[in-house]
């Protein structure tokens, strides 16, 4: 029953597997092989839904008998379905805990892992090449895997799940030797929402060197009440001036908001390679040739002294 | 007496980091190196437990020749000893190499209670030497810690997971990488600078623990082709207006057109 050429996918979170069979079904065409998936715990024993997302083979393996095992639970049973299944291609979703899982695995296959790849494809000779962040999230790599299974990591919304289309395929259920637990898993607290970081935030206003004094952060404030943001700033204003406590860019917050606004910052790379992922970027700033003017949507080149407030007003005005 | 190993990546400094606009490469010739950040955090979160309940710290760095130099900041915040694998011929070290090279050198340093290191460095972005090490040996991991003391002998940390906080208890030896919520580093007084160069350090080549370079290198996995700083596409719209006020407004309806606040 085992594929030379196939994809076998995985994640714990379902959303995120949808979305890995979506790539693993095109990458798995390339290659002319199957399409594998594994679920832990499954609730639904028919799991039509991952063959009509274009798993051919669905293995299924039991939940583990307590959180303490979780972790090596699923290792193990995503060992044994490697076994069972040869795929030549592993792809495994980029939680916290697929990122701990994905080079265990690696190490016990005794082969490379590319991690959190933004892209992926498979070249002539059937080898994973990915794409992927590096140096703090400044630059794209381009990179080739050379060894046999190929394993590489996927963060949520890097690909789209695709439409489900009628399919029927194989159900096998696994068995493995039960792992003894490693570590004691003593409580786990739910996350309050005050606590959601800045990587949550849907919109972001941010200070950076353009403010002159500490109290002057109270027009920031202002605005971001105006738009129900969270507050952010650059390296400096954290780092060397001790305003905030933590700053976006490498080193510090990588942050998505659908709403970016830059007051005040020149748009170092360092800063730049922290807001990337923002879909519309803002800015305000005095100088014309300040890089933040490059990397944004709108920007007005002025006085954020004189232009803070008035924003603030313009938009209390039309949100009301 | 607890025996502290920290993993400590030495990497250009990214905050000086500059990308060539013509090539859109990064230029790393003659930009300063120092430790990755979240080891850094390593290193402080071992100095805190030593402080609170005694004990010694090595660092362990797969390096180069300047790693030594590196190495000195972490010396003066509080390690007893660096040791440093600088082999030239060692080339291609992706993660699967390097965490060969570092279980050698870990089997040599010989006795220790606990190995700590950053969720990944900031240059690579990989976040696979803890987990691959847990594997090759044999060791419990906690990754994603934000704090950690020891209790009757045991480590009892909390992990920071997308949607809880979890409380964890292992026994020792184990392996833990660290978040950057962990804490904040120390800066080293200039007294502990001095000190440090007098603080021994060693350095390894391959042979000195046992590996042959030519079957590490044979034995790497991922290459890297290209790095290049993508190119930003953005609608680089500059409001312009008589007034600030009505500059305001134009971006204020423009803000509101986008649909990206929520209503």
């Amino acid at each position: 029953m085992s594929s030379k050429k196939g994809v076998l996918v995985y994640s714990e979170n379902r959303a995120l597997l949808l979305q890995l069979l979506g790539k693993g079904e095109e990458l798995a065409a390339k290659l002319e092989g199957r399409l594998s998936t594994l679920v832990v715990g499954s609730k639904n024993p028919d799991e039509t839904e991952l063959h009509e997302h274009g798993a051919d083979v669905v293995y299924l393996a039991e939940k583990p008998s307590d959180p303490s095992t979780e972790a090596e639970w699923h290792r193990s049973a995503l060992v044994e379905a490697i076994k069972v299944d040869s795929p030549h291609v592993v792809i495994i979703g980029a939680t916290k805990r697929g990122k701990e899982l994905a080079p265990r695995l690696a190490a016990v296959l005794d082969t490379g892992c590319m991690t959190e790849c933004i892209d992926l494809d498979v070249d002539e000779e059937g080898r994973l090449t990915s794409m992927r962040l590096t140096y703090g999230g400044s630059t794209i790599a381009s990179e080739i895997s050379r060894k046999a299974p190929h394993i590489a990591t996927v963060a949520p919304l890097t690909f789209q799940e695709k439409e489900p289309k009628p399919k029927t395929g194989e159900i096998v259920h696994l068995g493995f030797e039960r792992p003894r637990p490693r570590v004691r898993v003593v409580e786990r607290r739910e996350k309050r929402k005050e606590e959601v970081a800045l990587e949550e935030a849907s919109v972001i206003v941010s200070a950076g060197r353009g403010f002159k004094a500490q109290d002057d952060l109270s027009l920031l404030e202002e605005l971001a009440t105006a738009l129900d943001a969270k507050m952010g700033c650059t390296r400096p204003i954290a780092a060397d001036m001790g305003w905030m406590d933590e700053w976006i860019g490498i080193s510090g917050h990588k942050v998505k908001p659908k709403l970016y606004v830059a007051c005040g910052v020149s748009g170092t790379i360092q800063h730049a390679a922290g807001i990337r992922d923002s879909q519309i970027i803002v800015s305000i700033n005095e100088s014309e040739a300040a890089n933040i003017n490059e990397l944004s949507d709108y920007s007005i080149v002025g006085d954020l002294y004189k232009v803070l407030p008035a924003l603030t007003r313009a938009l209390r005005e039309r949100r009301k | 007496m607890t025996r502290i190993v920290v993993l400590l990546k030495d990497i250009v400094d990214l905050n000086e980091m500059k990308i060539d606009p013509s090539t859109r490469k990064p230029s790393l010739e003659g930009v300063k190196r120092r430790i990755s950040d979240l080891d850094k955090r390593a290193l402080e979160a071992a100095i805190r437990l030593k402080e609170a309940h005694g004990g010694e710290i090595a660092t362990l760095s797969v390096g180069n020749p300047k790693t030594r130099t590196v190495m000195l900041e972490a010396l003066a915040m509080g390690a007893d000893a660096s040791y440093i694998v600088n082999d030239g011929s060692l080339t291609g070290l992706d993660a699967l190499v390097t965490s060969k090279v570092l279980k050698a050198a870990l089997e040599k340093i010989g006795d220790y209670d606990l190995i700590l290191g950053g969720e990944m460095s900031l240059d690579s972005l990989s976040a696979q030497i803890g987990p691959r090490l847990a594997e090759l040996l044999d060791l419990p991991i906690l990754t994603y810690v934000k704090s950690m003391d020891l209790v009757e002998g045991r480590l009892r940390a909390v992990r920071d997971l997308e949607d809880v906080d979890e409380v964890v208890e292992v026994e020792l030896p184990a392996i833990v990488s660290v978040v950057r919520e962990v804490n904040e580093p120390r800066i080293p007084s200039l007294m502990n600078i001095m000190k440090a160069k007098r603080k021994p350090t060693e350095e390894w080549e391959a042979s000195s623990l046992g590996l042959a370079a030519e079957e590490i290198n044979a034995a790497s996995s991922v290459e890297v082709l290209d790095v290049t700083a993508p190119l930003v596409e953005r609608k680089r719209i500059v409001i312009e207006a008589e007034t600030v006020e009505d500059a305001a407004a134009k971006l204020a309806e423009a803000i509101i057109a986008e649909g990206v606040l929520e209503s």
